[in-house]
């Protein structure tokens, strides 16, 4: 079975701290886009037919706003996933070096 | 009193110690790490002084065992750690170390040569080796060609002429009767084969016979020499002037060449005997080995107990070459400084050297009064080292002289902050520096100067990040992004109709809406609980609000740190009894300080609190240039009663002050010019460098500025492009834009602005701060102290 290993030491534990960053940071915003907080207004994609069209005043646009909500939330899942992908490569770079020395 | 407020009380004591109690109790003194030996003998040379010999020595042994270690690395060896402190030892272990040491050298030497010359003799057998089993191939080839030539005789081998194995029988027409041809066998390197060949042929003209084929590398070839290719050679020639010609050309090209035997038994013969002989020098070259490994793993136990106890050495001798020995020779003198309050720690220390050398005199310790500068010892922990490294840096204080490091403890950061205020980004700088703090021995030993800055500044970046998630918290800012924890005090829905002026129509009508906040309703009365007002993140005109509020507060900032620096000033001319300082200097300078930039600060203070329309609202700038002009024009509107009384009051004392500086007297006899025109540059130095101090305090606005626009540059350029997506790839994009914006932030946000920032601030209290009260003209302590020599050595 070839080597699981593919990153080096220094570039798993890089990964290990962009994924806990990206998953606390990525959560946060999954919630303050959940809450429909205004501060984040330019970060959602509403057009002025959405504005104009809208039947039922603030809806749509708080449907996009869970929308981006939930993309946030989703990134966070894939971070979780690269976190313990690095982890694992910590792991193995470890147990490497036990055994070469 | 030890403390960090200013420099340690020093005192001269001199030291009578006796010759042969000399090597413990000055150990001693190094162990304790309080005391500078001063140099007595000044004027002599360096090769000229009492104990160079030892030095030499000492230095002898440092090269021996540099060597060894490098030995010790070569073939892999684990250095062990030191243990414990080590005694160091008198002038005769000295003689034993020193013999140990060359014994070792001269050891190891032998081992080495050995080595070497047994592995020659091996490639050697090798190379025959493979020649023979080369040749073997030849000569069958040629017998199996040879059909009309003679028999082989003794010296000569017939052969037909032919360079290739599929040839021809027709070229052995060209060979006429009996050729007596002799042949050369070599090896030489393979690069070198295409040259060598050139240049036979070019001499022979192709009257010879070359064949050659390569040799096949195998695993122990390779471990032995090296991954040099080599090809077997075998040249058949005619007659003997070829042959000394060919060896001249072979020794040229640096090829070896080795006698080969020529009739079909011998090579089988001479293989066996080649075959026996290696067996024999492959056995003792592992038995060398062995022995190598032995002797250098013997002396890797000891080899850091021997290199500190050499650097003691080294560091005992160099101070006694300091010291002046008595014509009796049984006294030396030396002349230490040493604080004061550690008299008794080196008394002790002095008693107990003196004990362990068995001698029965104790130390005599006696302390001298002198007119000379004492150096300057500020006694620091791990924490206050690297606040105190920086503020040195600039300059050593003079001594006795107030110590800036304790309050830029405070300030530094918190100027930092000021113009880095981003709370995510002092978060990510925190935890980094926990992160250091913590891993601080282990990260010590990659040895790289960037990160031993690094882990010198750890506490300093600390610091940085807390004050920064503070000045963040202010600015209400968040990576760009405000909070919203207490509630805005503006409130948009009271602009519409019924309460205020907008329709629905005015929204479709204009881009840009103004929130009047004389409206009822639109501001609730109470400003925010606790720093900007989140509504002004997502307004357009938030730069005009931020950047007024910005330069005013740096002014303030400046203008109090200032001030704090001439009450600083205050205290240095009481502590050194320089009263006429303080009515001649101290208080003009305050004076002056206090009648512009104090009511400058009045001014904004004054304006922040009361409510103006902002339309017609008078500017401070405006008002400040009228008045310094003396320029009350009716029309200007004034921003209280009574301002025009309040200026001519600060124009009279700014005017006052200045004249009083002038007057200064000095106790020696010293031209009044010179004085006049010292005092006059002084002054009108300090007006100016007020105004310009004052103004480059600006530095802390702009930073900011810059900082909070990169901030949102980032945000809005690489993280909003993912938020944005609204289709299913979004999620994946914005996994990829931001890992991109991390990096970018910590790569531009955190280090680049970060070492920005904390330039600016080191400048602006290097310069701004430090010129209101800093002398910082001693010179710094440097104590005897094993301790550091060995952290330098590691």
């Amino acid at each position: 079975m070839p080597s699981l290993l593919f990153c080096g030491p220094k570039l798993a534990a890089c990964g290990i701290v962009l994924s806990i960053w990206g998953v606390i940071m990525l959560s946060m915003l999954g919630i303050f886009f959940s809450a429909k907080s205004a501060v984040l207004i330019e970060d959602v994609p509403f057009t002025e037919e959405d504005i104009r069209d809208d039947k039922n005043p603030p809806q749509t646009i708080y449907g996009l706003y869970n929308q981006v909500g939930i993309n946030c939330f989703i990134a966070a899942a894939i971070y979780v996933g690269v976190g313990a992908l690095s982890l694992c490569q910590v792991r193995l770079n470890k147990r490497q070096e036990y055994m070469v020395t | 009193m030890s403390s960090l407020f200013r420099s340690e009380e020093m005192c001269l004591v001199q030291l009578f110690f006796q010759t042969e109690s000399a090597h413990n109790c000055i150990s001693e003194l190094g162990h304790l790490g309080l005391v500078q030996f001063k140099d007595l003998n000044p004027g002599v040379a360096a090769f000229q002084r009492r104990f160079v010999k030892e030095v030499k020595k000492c230095e002898e042994m440092e090269r021996i065992l540099r060597y060894l270690e490098k030995e010790m690395v070569k073939s892999n060896t684990v250095i062990a750690a030191t243990k414990e402190k080590e005694m160091v030892p008198c002038a005769r272990d000295v003689l034993e170390l020193e013999s140990t040491f060359e014994k070792l050298e001269q050891e190891l030497r032998e081992i080495n040569r050995n080595h070497a010359a047994l592995r020659q003799n091996l490639i050697e057998l090798m190379d025959i080796d493979s020649l023979l089993r080369m040749t073997e191939d030849f000569f069958e080839e040629a017998e199996s060609l040879l059909t009309y030539s003679e028999p082989p005789s003794e010296d000569s081998v017939s052969m037909t002429v032919s360079s290739h194995i599929t040839s021809r029988r027709n070229s052995n027409s060209s060979t006429s009767g009996a050729l007596h041809l002799s042949f050369i066998a070599g090896v030489i390197k393979q690069e070198r084969f295409p040259a060598f060949e050139k240049v036979l042929w070019r001499l022979f003209h192709g009257n010879f016979v070359l064949r050659h084929a390569e040799m096949q590398a195998t695993e122990e070839l390779q471990a032995v020499r090296g991954a040099v290719k080599k090809d077997v050679f075998i040249i058949f020639v005619q007659g003997d002037h070829v042959r000394e010609k060919i060896r001249k050309v072979c020794e040229g090209f640096r090829a070896s060449l080795y006698s080969c035997p020529k009739t079909l038994y011998e090579p089988k013969q001479m293989s066996t005997s080649v075959m026996t002989q290696m067996e024999d020098l492959r056995m003792i070259l592992r038995r060398t080995e062995e022995y190598r490994a032995g002797v250098l793993t013997r002396a890797a136990e000891h080899v850091q107990e021997w290199g500190s106890k050499v650097k003691k050495m080294k560091a005992i001798y160099y101070t006694l070459n300091l010291c002046n020995i008595d014509i009796t020779q049984k006294l030396i003198v030396a002349e230490i400084w040493c604080p004061v309050s550690d008299l008794t720690l080196v008394q002790s220390a002095l008693i107990k050297g003196s004990e362990q050398s068995g001698s029965s005199v104790t130390p005599v310790l006696n302390r001298i009064q002198t007119q000379q500068t004492p150096p300057t010892f500020n006694r620091t922990n791990t924490f206050t080292e690297g606040f105190q490294a920086i503020i040195d840096a600039y300059g050593v204080g003079t001594y006795q002289e107030i110590n800036p490091a304790s309050y830029t403890i405070v300030t530094f950061p918190f100027l930092f902050a000021v113009m880095f205020g981003d709370c995510g980004h002092g978060l990510v700088m925190t935890l980094f520096a926990v992160w250091v703090t913590s891993q601080a021995e282990s990260l010590r030993k990659w040895k790289n100067e960037l990160t031993d800055v690094v882990i010198g500044g750890r506490y300093i970046i600390l610091l940085m990040g807390m004050f920064s998630i503070y000045t963040g918290l202010i600015y209400n800012d968040c990576f760009s992004k405000s909070f919203n924890i207490f509630g805005s005090s503006w409130c948009v829905l009271s602009m519409f109709h019924p309460h205020g002026p907008w329709q629905n129509e005015t929204l479709h009508e204009y881009h840009h809406l103004q929130l009047n906040p004389f409206v009822p309703g639109v501001y609730s009365g109470d400003p925010y609980v606790f720093g900007i007002d989140p509504v002004w993140n997502i307004a357009s005109n938030k730069l005009s609000f931020l950047n007024s509020f910005k330069m005013k507060m740096s002014v303030i900032l400046g203008v109090s740190h200032m001030l704090f620096g001439v009450a600083l000033s205050l205290v240095n001319f009481v502590h050194f009894r320089k009263f006429q300082d303080i009515f001649l200097q101290f208080v003009p300078q305050l004076i002056f300080m206090l009648s512009l930039f104090g009511y400058l600060i009045f001014l904004i203070l004054y304006k922040w609190c009361i409510t103006l329309r902002s339309e017609t609202a008078p500017s401070i700038l405006l008002l400040f240039i009228n008045m310094m002009l003396f320029d009350y024009q009716s029309e200007h509107v004034l921003l209280y009663r009574g301002q025009v009384f309040g200026n001519n009051l600060n124009d009279q004392h700014g005017t006052d002050t200045r004249s009083s500086f002038s007057q200064h007297q000095k106790d020696e006899m010293v031209s009044m010019g010179d004085i006049f025109v010292y005092q006059a540059i002084h002054t009108i130095e300090f007006c100016l460098g007020c105004i310009s101090n004052t103004a480059s305090y600006l530095r802390l606005w702009a930073l900011s500025l810059a900082h909070a626009e990169l901030s949102e540059v980032l945000w809005r350029m690489v993280l909003q492009v993912g938020l944005k997506i609204s289709s299913g790839m979004g999620s994946l994009m914005l996994v990829v834009l931001f890992a991109a914006f991390a990096v970018l932030t910590v790569t531009v946000l955190l280090i680049m602005e970060g070492l920005s920032a904390f330039l600016h601030a080191l400048r602006l209290h290097w310069v701004e701060f430090q010129n209101k009260f800093y002398e910082g003209s001693g010179y710094k302590f440097t104590p005897l102290s094993f301790d550091s020599l060995l952290k330098t050595q590691q």
